[in-house]
């Protein structure tokens, strides 16, 4: 068992548990953006920064993956905190300014101004690397990737070509903490990072309600028959 | 193995070369060889052999020698006559002259290094300032063994530590380069012992020890020169430090742009492994080791410990986070110790001489000697190892010979692209870890930009940034957009259209991306504009004010005249105009066309008369 504080409050922890958990189970808020509850964190958007103070050493760290540790002083809200937090909502304001879920976090955190350019071009990807852990952790494709470095890393298919390993599950959709990936289900089939999948018509419904890529993918990984995954889950 | 067995590798090797009467080293470090060195090289082993000389005298390829600026470098024996610039103008001359020094001991005068005022002419290595001021350990024999034969360097000495290393406890090695100071040369400065134990005593296996040869500063070249000069210092360094942690695999990380490094290192590896330094059970301890080299794909980010680890593991490189340090999980999350190559090089000689020997070397806390290579707007550029604590005025001005024309020095950027530049009034300041750290800059890995009264600091700035901006990996936010907002903003500084409260903005951007950082690449990517901010804040003041550049250097605030009263209409600057826009005729007043003016600064630089302003 671990003990410290968080803004002045005792608190307790497992040893390996991370401060950004502990703090949420303790109702601090902590606003977060690239950390995934099943597919963990790796310190990318920097929006969870916290400052942890040991003796007269203080330092700005990642809640989502600095370590509880005994009698440390955890504080949420510093001016250094704020000073960080708000600077990263107003550069990722400016590289993603439509999206809705920077613009609330950015409204709440008291972030009224962009000083810079606004970028048109990135869309709402703030390269949180959530879908490209998602579509190799979770799904098992490995379709995704970052490419480049600096202002030109980008999330995207190997040279920007349609994948051939890509099922078209749309996991990484779900994923996406800003909604930035693009997907769309029309007539029978669906368009997602630049390929055009069938879409499989349920017998019994006549819905539209997988790629047939995606049931064969299953298929073959669980061992049921194509015929049996053909039937949506409303009607089995 | 033992002593005695190292003994007879060394005579045997002894034997082979003391027929000949004459030993002369030829420099074929980078420089060197870019300037033309391997024709040197090739025609006076031509020369040598229709001479009938060939049985007696011996030219070797060695590293670098330091003094670049003067390559390519020719040196008889042991040091007694350098020749610079051998080969430069007409090699065939040249190599007639090396043949005549040769057969009749004739100096050639022509081929001497100049002091300052061009007048006094050296013979010897050792009364040239810029060596004579050296204390030259890590690079103690760059310049003097051929990096591609083994024997030399046992000749002189090598592998005789690891001999004596393995017949120590490996806690009482630790404790040698615990007490000698030693401390991480790469630019962390964190103690070495300190590191080496916390990987011995951290849990798990394997253990991986590694050496960081990814050096990308611009104008660095420390790293370069020792993996291509003596390769094997740093393979000795890497055995004494895996034999003392535990561990039986080491990997040399070396950028991919070094092929030369690459090729050394590997025939330096083969080499070791056929005498058994590396392998199964080196010389009947019971220990295993061996060194793989992995090239680096040119990211400067994968100099930074976590994300050189990234990359070695197949991985983009990209840093993680070290809440947990790398000696407890780094490479493939096992304990893994990672010096510089430079730190693992300087292992040996404490080993050979004792601890106490170095610790006698440097300052209170930064102990031993440090690599520089010193370049910019300095007479003599090139690489130099001076004790830690050496002032930076003795550094720049004593073995660098001043700044070049006679300009006036302005300032000094330590550290790389994200260290930061130090101003005249700090010149007597010691240059140690520590002391260049106060000043908001960093020792780095030791690169030394000089720069004179023509460089613009708001100009220094930004190109600093836009190196760190193309080079940040861009994992985390602060970093990957921070920086680059930062750039915009000095970027329009220097293009005229600064405003008020872009200072304060700046300001407050360096601090948040200080803090909120992933990496140590992006923890100190401010410090090139909070460092050129903290001592010439005037001159951005003036660039976002009166919408000038002092230095004359940023083209949107500038504009160049010729003062009729000083033209002597001598030219000379008409020819040098790249496009032309200099008329007049000869012993008249010329003048610029400010329309087609590229403001380039050429007129101004070859004016003898002081003819042309900048305003």
């Amino acid at each position: 068992m671990v003990e410290f504080k968080i803004n002045g409050k005792q608190v307790k922890a497992e040893k390996g548990e991370t401060v950004l958990a502990v703090a949420i189970r303790e109702g601090f808020a902590i606003p977060t953006l690239c950390h995934h509850d099943v597919l963990g964190a790796d310190g990318r958007c920097r929006l969870c920064v916290v400052e942890v103070r040991r003796g007269n050493r203080k330092r700005i760290v990642t809640s989502c993956l600095y370590p509880v540790e005994n009698s440390i002083d955890v504080f949420t809200e510093s001016d250094d905190v704020k000073l960080v937090r708000m600077t990263v909502l107003e550069l990722l304001l400016a590289r993603c300014p439509f999206s809705e879920v920077i613009q609330y976090l950015a409204k709440q955190y008291g972030v009224n101004t962009v000083r810079y350019t606004k970028d048109n071009d990135k869309g709402k990807c703030i390269l949180c690397n959530t879908c490209v852990k998602t579509c190799e952790t979770l799904v098992g494709v490995a379709a995704l990737g970052m490419t480049g470095k600096g202002p030109l890393k980008k999330v995207s298919t190997p040279f920007d070509e349609p994948s051939d390993v890509c099922i078209g599950c749309g996991a990484c959709v779900v994923a996406c903490p800003t909604g930035h990936i693009y997907m769309e289900d029309r007539d029978g089939f669906r368009t997602i990072w630049r390929k055009k999948f069938e879409l499989a018509r349920c017998p019994a419904c006549g819905r539209y309600h997988a790629p047939v890529e995606q049931l064969e993918f299953i298929s073959k990984k669980s061992g049921v028959a194509i015929d049996e995954l053909r039937i949506c889950q409303n009607c089995k | 193995m033992s002593v005695v067995e190292l003994d007879r590798i060394a005579s045997e090797y002894n034997n082979k070369i003391e027929g000949f009467q004459k030993i002369i080293h030829i420099c074929t470090g980078t420089g060197c060889v870019s300037s033309g060195a391997l024709k040197v090289f090739n025609r006076l082993r031509d020369a040598i052999d229709s001479e009938g000389l060939t049985e007696k005298v011996l030219v070797k390829k060695t590293g670098c020698h330091g003094l670049c600026e003067r390559g390519p470098i020719v040196v008889f024996g042991n040091d007694e006559i350098l020749y610079q610039t051998v080969g430069k103008r007409n090699v065939e001359d040249d190599v007639k002259l090396l043949i005549a020094t040769i057969k009749d001991d004739q100096i050639a005068e022509k081929l001497l290094y100049r002091g300052d005022d061009k007048t006094k002419r050296y013979v010897s290595t050792h009364d040239i300032p810029f060596y004579s001021g050296q204390t030259r350990l890590v690079l103690a024999l760059n310049g003097i063994i051929d990096p591609e034969i083994i024997e030399d360097y046992i000749v002189h000495g090598g592998y005789r530590a690891l001999v004596k290393a393995l017949s120590m406890h490996r806690d009482e090695i630790i404790e040698w380069i615990d007490k000698s100071g030693l401390r991480g040369k790469g630019g962390g400065g964190f103690p070495t012992g300190v590191k080496w134990r916390s990987c011995k005593t951290a849990e798990g296996s394997p253990r991986y020890v590694l050496a960081n040869g990814d050096e990308g500063d611009p104008g660095a070249f420390m790293d370069r020169s020792l993996m291509e000069g003596n390769p094997h210092a740093i393979l000795e360094g890497m055995i004494i430090g895996a034999y003392a942690i535990g561990s039986n695999q080491g990997y040399i990380y070396v950028r991919d742009e070094y092929p030369l490094a690459v090729e050394r290192l590997s025939k330096a590896i083969g080499q070791a492994r056929e005498y058994g330094f590396l392998g199964n059970d080196i010389f009947h301890s019971g220990f295993d080791f061996d060194i793989e080299i992995f090239r680096g794909g040119g990211a400067f980010v994968c100099g930074e410990s976590t994300a050189l680890m990234t990359s070695i593991e197949g991985q983009a490189g990209e840093p993680r986070a070290k809440y947990i340090h790398t000696v407890e999980k780094g490479l493939r999350e096992k304990p893994t110790n990672l010096n510089n190559v430079e730190t693992w090089a300087s292992v040996p000689e404490i080993i050979n001489k004792g601890w106490e020997w170095f610790s006698s070397i440097g300052t209170e806390l930064s102990k031993g000697t440090k690599v520089f290579s010193l370049v910019g707007k300095v007479n003599n550029t090139g690489l130099v190892e001076v004790p830690m604590g050496m002032t930076l005025k003795e550094i720049i001005f004593g073995l660098g010979g001043g700044i070049q024309g006679g300009k006036k020095f302005k300032a000094v950027q330590t550290g790389g692209p994200s260290g930061g530049c130090i101003p005249e009034e700090y010149l007597e300041m010691p240059v140690d870890f520590d002391s260049l750290t106060k000043l908001g800059s960093m020792m780095g890995s030791g690169g030394m930009i000089v720069m004179d009264e023509r460089s613009c600091m708001v100009d220094v700035a930004r190109y600093f940034l836009k190196f760190l901006v193309e080079e940040s990996c861009g994992k985390c936010t602060p970093c990957r957009e921070g920086v680059r907002r930062m750039y915009e903003i000095v970027d329009r500084i220097c293009s005229g259209n600064g405003g008020e409260g872009d200072i304060e903005h700046l300001e407050e951007l360096a601090r948040a991306i200080g803090l909120g950082s992933l990496c140590g690449l992006g923890q100190s990517a401010p410090n090139p504009v909070l460092s050129t901010l903290k001592f010439f804040k005037e001159e951005y003041r003036i660039h976002i004010e009166e919408k000038k550049c002092p230095a004359g250097v940023c083209k949107s605030l500038i504009t160049l005249h010729i003062n009729p009263e000083k033209c002597t209409g001598c030219m000379r600057c008409a020819s040098e105009c790249p496009v032309g826009c200099i008329t007049g005729e000869k012993k008249q007043v010329h003048t610029i066309d400010q329309t087609t003016c590229i403001k380039c600064g050429n007129c101004y630089d070859v004016c003898h008369f002081d003819a042309v302003t900048i305003e």
